[in-house]
């Protein structure tokens, strides 16, 4: 809410600093932020320097111009006595005899634009007559401002306009309605200076309301409202506006000036905080009614749109039907118009959750629905007004009946019972008792003290007020969170990381160290992405759970796999220059698979106990399972070209190396087969294992693939079920015993059939040579001339080593036989002669 | 009494003769002064002090001599070997020198030549400023707590006193899933966290829960719709709002160094009361930007102060939802962006370049955050 400082100043005294006369708008706004309110902007309104004063028009001359425009040259006297001075104006909206504002030469208007005498028009003009946007209080240009008629000649524009107010745009939090309001603010103020604080709702005097008043009115329903006033004000002439000063401060607030009636009703509703609606009395049918919308029920509001109903809509009705959305927007049919000489004047108070869903559901955040969702003053309705029918007697001409409508049944007060030690044991500041009743007194609670006990009776105004520990919130910032020690408290067992986090992170940099970077990407994708990615119809990878409410329209689905994200990263770096690149991202995918019937809406359990484990866990079954998955791609060269010689390019095998990376760190090691699965090349893919379950893949992705990503051939992948493979980690390590023995060494080259996998062949070789194997190294693979066609040579380093002797020439030669036999044995394979 | 020698040989033989054993001495001295390499050295050790020697060949007779000239020729040929194996010695050492300093020069390289043959990995700034974060908790003797990203709205809202139709519920910039009243969203805040702790470990809890938050901003320099918190909950017999303050002054000086400091401000969050945001004191201008549009600060924008987190004392209405007895217990907690946290650690820059993975980004910030 933006606010002048110069109002706040009418309702709280706001003390003199030792530096300066008073404090100004910055101190001010630093009492608020303390106070728990934020000031997003601190702004002199209207800045003028240098001669800007109060002048008559004596005459002036119409003068038409070759470019179609007339322009007046005036004389103007700025001074009882003084010569007229001539000045050029292009505004035609003023009489001789008017009182202008004239900026004359050495003058600076807001927006550093300088006046000073030029040639313009044939003329000197020494000087301009200036209009409310030249001024910077307003933003009509249609016409140069006209002053009321005994402004005083030669005085000070600045004085005369009230400008140079230090603006402060105050932000409440959303449970503070109350300080939506100057009577709010100015109250905090004044209980953040600690001085007295004269409540301008006191200074009314309320007419006399009852269920008898000047207009019956009638609440149907009751839990939306609980109470309505309404009070009659006549014969008030249309054809005045409202004063300056009140339209100034409207328009300081952002709030449009339209018609008397209404500019006092925002008036009012920027003063005490209580939102009021002015009604053209004459176009009223019958009482008025506060009740649901019916079924199918229209209304057409104020901004001219016709609206169909909710049935959880709170409306205004009359026997014409609804005229309003309460607490949100008034209606067309009853509209204040030009002619409009007698009013009805609402104000209600309406239950805050029913205006906030219908001003969401309608898309009407208006000043009123802003206010009635952060909690109006329930007790301020009928002083608010009276204040408005005051407002209009007084610049309106108007008359008000001397009673008005007050129907509603008011909850009562809320008590709240603290114990007097409760801000000091919450806050750990030590609040003597006095600081305690002071504070919340200042805030408008009564105060009684009962031994250790403090009764505390919440104002009408401060609905954000349930608790006790509300109010330890209330002492501890009017006080001061300044106040509060600093002391850091010391947890009775020690924490740490568990090994499953210990593992990630190790995961994490093991990969970097391998010179993966890591990219995390949103987790938003698409059908046209798992289109992309060559997923079949069937792919459980499809079951994706989607946003109601998606930043794009494209990528409505939560991700069932990193790679849609992680691919296009690898993409957007190719496209920047970064060509060598190899990126890794660890993060959650949303899997609904398991689910029949995809998401199941979780119970709504209550907030008042503990819900029971049951319903906890019938909660947690309604949510996917989000397992924490590890994805790399990589492209370009893994290894660059130089000086030194040629690189080499990415291949499938980084990406399954990258997965054994990540086993490594915790100790186990990856079984890896071959096997079809989308996005790979079906010859290039690995199936990973643990136990015999899979956990992921790695290898080459898709040409097709590649092509739909724009990524460059023989891009590579894998992607993990990290939490399997972290749940899988080796438990402690046994230390070994390590002979000193020398190794010995054997070399054998198989030839088997080209489709025997490696790890068949390694694996038979293992088991064949028994515990005198200390390593194997497959160092030549081998197919062509020499080796029959449809077959390869491996070509295997054995090497053995015994734990208490040196192994002979004839052992060595047995462990090699039986290696080479068992190989024989279970793939086929033969020594290469 | 001693019988005479019977083995006398009068006959002294010429290599004993002093002479001789000068001109062995000496003929080898030359040779190995005149030694020009390594390999030219060892034949002459073998020429010179191998066993088929002169000199060698000189000491093997010095057994025959008659008892009153062995003294004499021993010590003769000794020293005559003692000086050649001490020349042999000494011209090796100088070879060597020559060999060596032979050989750096040859193969000496340009040392500054590139030898960045793997191109370089890195964790992405926000993991490592996490890890970061969490390690100054560890030493504290806190624990790391997790919880999932799709959330029911009850632990995301409901449990944390935010009920329907609470205005900060509408604030929160919700993606919901599937519909707007499937009780299923992406949570908003790691919070939830706090009541699934609450729900599941009896206190004293002292835990941070680092992770993936969302909401339904569009992604420009400033915003992302992913995001990154770091949530911290204790709760505990005893604890105070100075607690609150003391743990985010240790936290704050160990994200940025000795000597910030720290305000909290009062503001309202629906899990706690009372409830505060915490702010720091602008390490560029100190706060004399404020007021004086002449003088502009860009690291505060000109407001003297930097938000970094809400915080406040949990709410006892979300003790009583997660089943912990608000007479017996208190507790703290806050939460922290780690986008905003990186930016003012490491000076401003682009939430794109952030959140868009470009590999330069991470690589800038190295090994650490």
């Amino acid at each position: 809410m933006r606010v002048g400082l110069s109002w706040l100043r009418e309702i709280v005294a706001i003390p003199a600093t030792a530096t300066s006369g008073t404090e100004g708008g910055h101190d001010v706004a630093d009492r608020f932020v303390r106070a728990g309110f934020e000031v997003d902007s601190v702004e002199v309104e209207g800045s003028l320097s240098g001669p800007v004063v109060v002048g008559e028009v004596v005459s002036f001359d119409d003068e038409p111009q070759t470019n179609g425009k007339t322009i007046r040259w005036c004389q103007v006297r700025v001074a009882e006595g003084a010569e007229p001075r001539g000045i050029v104006c292009g505004a035609h909206n003023f009489a001789a005899g008017d009182r202008v504002v004239v900026a004359l030469p050495g003058a600076v208007l807001p927006g550093d634009f300088g006046i000073s005498a030029r040639k313009t028009y044939g003329h000197i003009s020494d000087g301009m007559i200036c209009s409310v946007r030249e001024l910077g209080i307003g933003d009509d240009h249609a016409g140069i401002l006209v002053l009321p008629p005994g402004t005083p000649l030669g005085a000070d524009a600045s004085v005369v306009l009230g400008l140079g107010d230090d603006v402060l745009d105050v932000s409440p939090t959303p449970d503070r309605g109350y300080a939506m309001s100057v009577r709010g603010l100015a109250r905090e103020l004044a209980g953040s200076y600690r001085i007295a604080f004269d409540d301008p709702a006191s200074a009314v005097t309320v007419a006399a309301g009852g269920a008898d008043g000047g207009w019956q009115v009638r609440i149907d329903d009751a839990s939306g409202c609980d109470r309505f006033v309404a009070q009659i004000v006549r014969g008030i002439d249309p054809t005045r506006s409202s004063p300056d000063w009140m339209q100034r401060r409207l328009q300081t607030a952002g709030v449009r000036s339209v018609s008397l009636a209404v500019d006092v009703t925002n008036y009012v509703m920027l003063e005490l905080g209580q939102p009021l609606h002015a009604y053209d009395l004459a176009k009223l049918r019958g009482p008025i009614v506060v009740r649901r919308a019916l079924p199918n029920e229209r209304v057409r509001t104020l901004d001219d749109v016709d609206r169909t109903t909710h049935p959880d809509d709170l409306l205004i009705a009359d026997d014409s039907g609804a005229i309003g959305i309460a607490g949100v927007m008034g209606g067309a049919t009853t509209e204040i118009d030009a002619t409009t000489s007698q009013v009805l004047i609402e104000g209600a108070h309406f239950t805050a959750s029913v205006i906030s869903r219908s001003a969401r559901r309608h898309n009407l955040l208006s000043e009123a629905s802003r206010r009635f969702e952060r909690g109006v003053d329930p007790g301020v309705a009928a002083v608010a007004v009276q204040r408005a029918a005051d407002l209009l007697m007084q610049f309106g001409g108007g008359r008000a009946e001397t009673t008005s409508t007050d129907v509603g049944e008011r909850p009562p007060p809320t008590v709240i019972t603290i114990s007097t030690t409760l801000p000091a044991e919450v806050v750990g500041v030590d609040y003597d008792i006095d600081e305690v009743l002071d504070t919340l007194q200042a805030v408008g609670c009564e105060v009684e003290q009962i031994g250790h006990e403090l009764l505390v009776t919440v104002p009408s105004w401060r609905s954000d007020l349930r608790d006790p520990f509300d109010l330890v919130e209330e002492v501890a910032r009017l006080v001061g969170y300044d106040r509060i020690p600093s002391i850091v408290p010391v947890p009775p067992r020690s924490g740490g990381l568990t090994e499953a986090q210990r593992a990630r992170r190790r995961i994490a940099n093991a990969l970097a160290d391998a010179g993966y970077v890591e990219a995390p990407s949103y987790p938003f994708i698409g059908p046209a992405d798992l289109d992309a990615l060559g997923l079949g119809p069937a792919d459980p990878r499809r079951r994706t759970l989607r946003l109601a409410n998606p930043i794009s329209d494209e990528q409505p689905d939560l991700r069932t796999t990193l790679l849609p994200g992680l691919l296009s990263a690898l993409r957007r770096n190719i496209s920047r220059g970064n060509i060598d690149v190899a990126l890794f991202e660890t993060g959650l995918v949303y899997r609904i698979d398991d689910r029949e019937n995809g998401l199941v809406h979780p119970p709504r359990l209550p907030v008042d106990r503990r819900p029971t484990d049951d319903e906890l866990a019938a909660l947690d079954a309604a949510l996917p399972r989000q397992p924490r998955q590890l994805a790399v791609a990589l492209a370009g060269d893994r290894e660059r070209s130089g000086w030194w010689g040629a690189g080499r390019a990415v291949q499938w095998g980084d990406a399954v190396e990258a997965a054994r990376t990540v086993a490594r760190e915790v100790g186990i090691t990856l079984d890896v087969a071959a096997d079809e699965h989308a996005p790979w090349h079906s010859g290039r893919c690995a199936v990973l294992r643990i136990d015999g379950v899979v956990v992921g893949h790695a290898g080459e992705l898709h040409p097709r693939v590649v092509e739909a990503f724009g990524l460059p051939p023989r891009t590579a992948a894998a992607e993990l079920d990290l939490d399997a493979v972290v749940g899988a980690a080796a438990g402690l390590a046994a230390a070994p015993t390590l002979s000193t023995y020398p190794l010995a060494t054997s070399d054998v080259a198989l030839v088997v059939a080209a489709d025997v996998p490696a790890i068949d062949v390694e694996t038979a070789l293992r088991a064949g040579a028994g515990p005198l194997l200390e390593g194997l190294q497959l160092f030549d693979v081998y197919a062509g001339a020499g080796v029959a066609e449809g077959s390869r040579s491996l070509a295997y380093r054995l090497s053995l080593r015994a734990p208490d002797h040196t192994l002979t020439a004839d052992e060595v030669n047995a462990v090699r036989d039986a290696a080479v036999a068992e190989a024989g044995q279970r793939v086929g394979a033969v020594l290469r002669s | 009494m001693s019988a005479p020698n019977s083995n006398y040989d009068p006959v002294e033989v010429s290599p004993l003769r002093a002479d001789e054993v000068e001109r062995f001495r000496d003929e080898a001295l030359a040779a190995i002064a005149g030694a020009t390499d390594l390999d030219q050295l060892k034949e002459l050790r073998l020429a010179h002090a191998g066993d088929r020697s002169p000199l060698a060949l000189a000491n093997r007779e010095i057994g025959a001599l008659p008892p009153q000239a062995k003294a004499d020729a021993g010590r003769r040929v000794g020293q005559a070997r003692a000086a050649v194996t001490a020349a042999l010695a000494e011209r090796e050492a100088v070879l060597l020198a020559q060999r060596d300093a032979r050989i750096l020069v040859e193969e000496a390289v340009d040392v500054t030549l590139p030898w960045d043959r793997a191109p370089r990995g890195a964790r992405h700034p926000i993991s490592t400023l996490t890890d970061r974060i969490v390690d100054v908790f560890i030493s504290m003797g806190w624990g790391v707590a997790e919880g999932p990203e799709v959330e029911a709205e009850w632990f995301n809202f409901d449990a944390l006193n935010t009920p329907v139709d609470h205005p900060a519920r509408a604030l929160a910039d919700t993606f919901f899933i599937e519909s707007a009243d499937s009780g299923v969203v992406l949570r908003t805040h790691t919070s939830p966290v706090q009541a699934r702790t609450l729900l599941t470990r009896k206190p004293p809890i002292y835990i941070v829960a680092p992770g993936r938050t969302f909401r339904t901003d569009e992604l420009d320099a400033t915003h992302t719709p992913v995001f990154n918190q770091c949530e911290g909950l204790a709760v505990d017999e005893g604890l105070t709002m100075a607690n609150l303050r003391g743990t985010l002054d240790a936290f704050a000086e160990a994200m940025f160094g000795v000597g910030v400091v720290t305000r909290l401000r009062p503001h309202f969050f629906p899990f706690t009361e009372p409830s505060a945001e915490v702010d720091l004191r602008c390490w560029v201008c100190h706060g004399a930007s404020v007021g004086h549009p002449e003088n502009p600060c860009r690291t505060c924008r000109s407001e003297g102060w930097i938000e970094w987190g809400g915080c406040g004392m949990v709410n006892p209405r979300v003790l009583i939802a997660c089943g912990v007895d608000p007479q017996r217990y208190t507790g703290f907690a806050f939460g922290m962006g780690i986008e905003r946290t990186l930016m003012s650690r490491h000076g401003g820059g682009d939430m794109r370049d952030v959140v868009e993975g470009d590999v330069r980004f991470a690589l800038a910030f190295g090994p650490e955050s």
